[in-house]
Formats: structure tokens, sequence, C-alpha cells
């Protein structure tokens, strides 16, 4: 019997069908958790799923390779939605248009936000040149960043997680931040949501409303641009 | 359906060669989102008509998207461990304070400058 359990896990384990089912499977309890949790931000379907998942692989012994391999199906997926957040943004291009001088104001005040404040903190708390490298790009999309990173000197592997991270916690805090500070404004909950927290922030917004969608989906492309061009030139300055 | 996702992942092949053509740091999709921006402008009407629900299908589970990348966490856990304080100070602290002052100029400068147009309207 323990021989058969384990011959069929030697099956499945080589299939892509395992790792991509369990995604699945785990980003819907994450999402059932949220729900029945009356929406708490704290339990984003997201982060839930990607401990549930962290959590198997290790207690399977499993590496992320294997795991990609199943799960890239669903990763190949980012691509073309990115492409889609054009539609959003087109059926709100009326408003878009007429607040098109607070955006760009807006997104160079929240972009350097978000640059200084990445190499500020981890300065401050004893970090190495390299991690500041690495963690300056931490609010843009994920292939942007990475490119930045591997630009001026950092890890772009790990940039990537500090991405992540900070999408997870801009989709977890933001909700509270702004709710206490009273910004009702969905323009400017878009903006922020998208500014500091990516594609993940995006997702965030656009279940809040298609309004805040549109521009959260604005606000991470015009960032990725910004800061793609804006940080190497600083890096290069401070070298 | 099928003509509005060929054309969603046209647009993200040309964007991805764009970019490799020109050297660009700015990743395929990207370039892709501009450019089918440029395409509904040019003309929405003759874009094929279930684009908003291609679309729509794609960015309704935008979140779950992200979870493979978010996995490759576990490829850094041990540098993640080590340097955990400064990596956890800038992302806690320097996301929300982004979060709150992008949300806060956003409203202060809409408020503004919607004052000011209807002002000048007048």
């Amino acid at each position: 019997m323990s021989v058969d359990i384990k011959e069929l896990w030697v099956y499945l384990a080589a299939s892509p069908l395992l790792w991509l089912t369990l995604t699945l499977l785990a980003y819907q309890f994450g999402a059932y958790i949220f729900r029945r949790c009356d929406c708490n931000p704290l339990l984003n379907p997201v982060l839930t799923a990607v401990v549930v998942l962290v959590f198997l692989l290790k207690i399977s012994h499993t590496d992320y390779q294997t795991y990609f391999r199943g799960a890239q199906f669903i990763h190949f997926l980012l691509g073309p939605a990115t492409v889609a957040l054009a539609i959003p943004l087109y059926r709100e291009l009326a408003v878009v248009k007429k607040a098109f001088l607070p955006i760009i104001l807006t997104l160079a005040i929240g972009s350097l936000t978000a640059i200084t404040s990445a190499v500020g903190i981890a300065w401050a708390l004893g970090g190495e040149k390299v991690l500041l490298l690495t963690l300056a790009p931490k609010s843009i999309t994920t292939p942007i960043a990475m490119g930045i990173s591997e630009k001026i000197g950092g890890l772009p592997s790990l940039t990537a997680v500090a991405v992540v991270l900070t999408g997870i916690t801009g989709a977890v805090g933001g909700d509270f931040i702004l709710k206490s500070l009273k910004v009702d404004d969905q323009m400017a909950r878009g903006m922020a949501l998208g500014v500091a927290s990516h594609g993940i922030g995006t997702a965030r917004a656009i279940q809040t409303s298609q309004l805040a969608g549109a521009f959260a989906a604005l606000a991470m492309a015009l960032n990725g641009l910004f800061t793609a061009l804006l940080l190497p030139a600083l890096a290069g300055f401070f070298n | 359906m099928l003509g509005s996702l060929t054309l969603i992942l046209l647009c993200q092949l040309v964007g991805e060669i764009v970019t490799k053509v020109t050297k660009m740091p700015v990743p395929g999709p990207v370039i892709g989102m501009v450019l089918l921006f440029c395409l509904l402008l040019l003309g929405a009407d003759r874009l094929p008509r279930d684009l908003d629900s291609a679309g729509g299908f794609l960015l309704r589970y935008l979140a779950l998207l992200f979870v493979p990348a978010g996995v490759g966490v576990i490829t850094n856990l041990d540098l993640l461990i080590r340097s955990w304080a400064p990596i956890a100070g800038v992302i806690v602290i320097g996301t929300l304070l982004t979060i709150a002052v992008t949300g806060v100029a956003m409203q202060f400068l809409n408020r503004r400058f919607r004052g000011a147009q209807k002002e000048s309207g007048q």
C-alpha cells in the first residue's frame, strides 16, 4: 500500500497537473476565507494562497522549478491581463483626461516617495548597499523591477520577492491607511494602490470600483515607465 | 471571444518584439497595453465586440495570476530570514507611507484642480 502511494506521488509530482490544480484550490480557499470573514483585508486571498502553497512545497520537499512547471499556465496569463488593463483605462478615458495634471503631479510625488522611503528605511535599519539597490524598485511591476534591479546592481530574484510582498502589503493595509486619512476619492484610492503596490494593488482596487481600478492600472503603468527612466539615472548619480 | 483573445495576445507579442528590438527597460506587456489603448482610441467599434468580456475574464482573476510569482518567495527564504529587519521595515513602512502620501496628494490636487476649473468656467 505504501509503495502504491509512493508510485502515485512520483507520477503526480512529475506532471504539471498537480501544482496547477493546487494553485487554483489554494486561491479559492483563500477567497473563501476572505468572504467568510467579511472581506477582512488581512486575509488577502493572494497572501493565504502563497502561505498555503509554500507550506505544501516545504512539507513535500518539492522545489520551485517543479511547482512552476504547473503554475506557469497561470503565470502566463499575467501578460495578457496586463494588456487587457487598457480596456478599463479606455472606458474611464473622459475622467482620466479631466484629471491629467493631478495624475502627473501625484505620480511624480508618489514615485519619489516609494523610491526614497525604500532606500532611506533600508539604510536606517542597517541594510548593506546591495540591499538598498535591491529594494529601491519594490513598488513597480515585477518584470520592470527585476530589469532595473539587475541594471543598477541589486539582486533581481530578491527584488521579485520584495515586489510581491510590497503588493500584498498594499492590498492588505492600503484600505486601512486610506480610510484613516479620509481619502474617499476613488481616483485617489486607485492612484495610491497603483503607485505603491503595482498589479496586486490594482487587483485590489478593481474589487472596489471600476474607476479605482482604471486609475490604479494607469498609475502602475506610468510608475513603471517613470521609475525605469529615473532610477538607473539616480543610481548612477550616487555611484 | 477567440478574436478578442487573439488581439490581446497580438498586442503583447508586438510589445515583446518592440522591447527586444529597442532594448527598452519596459516589459512587453506594458507596451502591449499602450498599443491596445491606442487601438481602442483609433476605433473601438472596429475591434471585436466581446473585447470587454474577454478582458473582463482576465481582470476578474487578476489577483490569482500573482500567486505563482508570490510562491517564488520560497527560493529566497534564507536571505529573507537573514535580513528580515530592513526588508520588513522597507516593505511595511515604505509601502504604507507611499500609499498615504499618494492618496492624500491625489485627493488634494484633484479637489484644487477641479475647484480651479469650476472657477475659470464661471
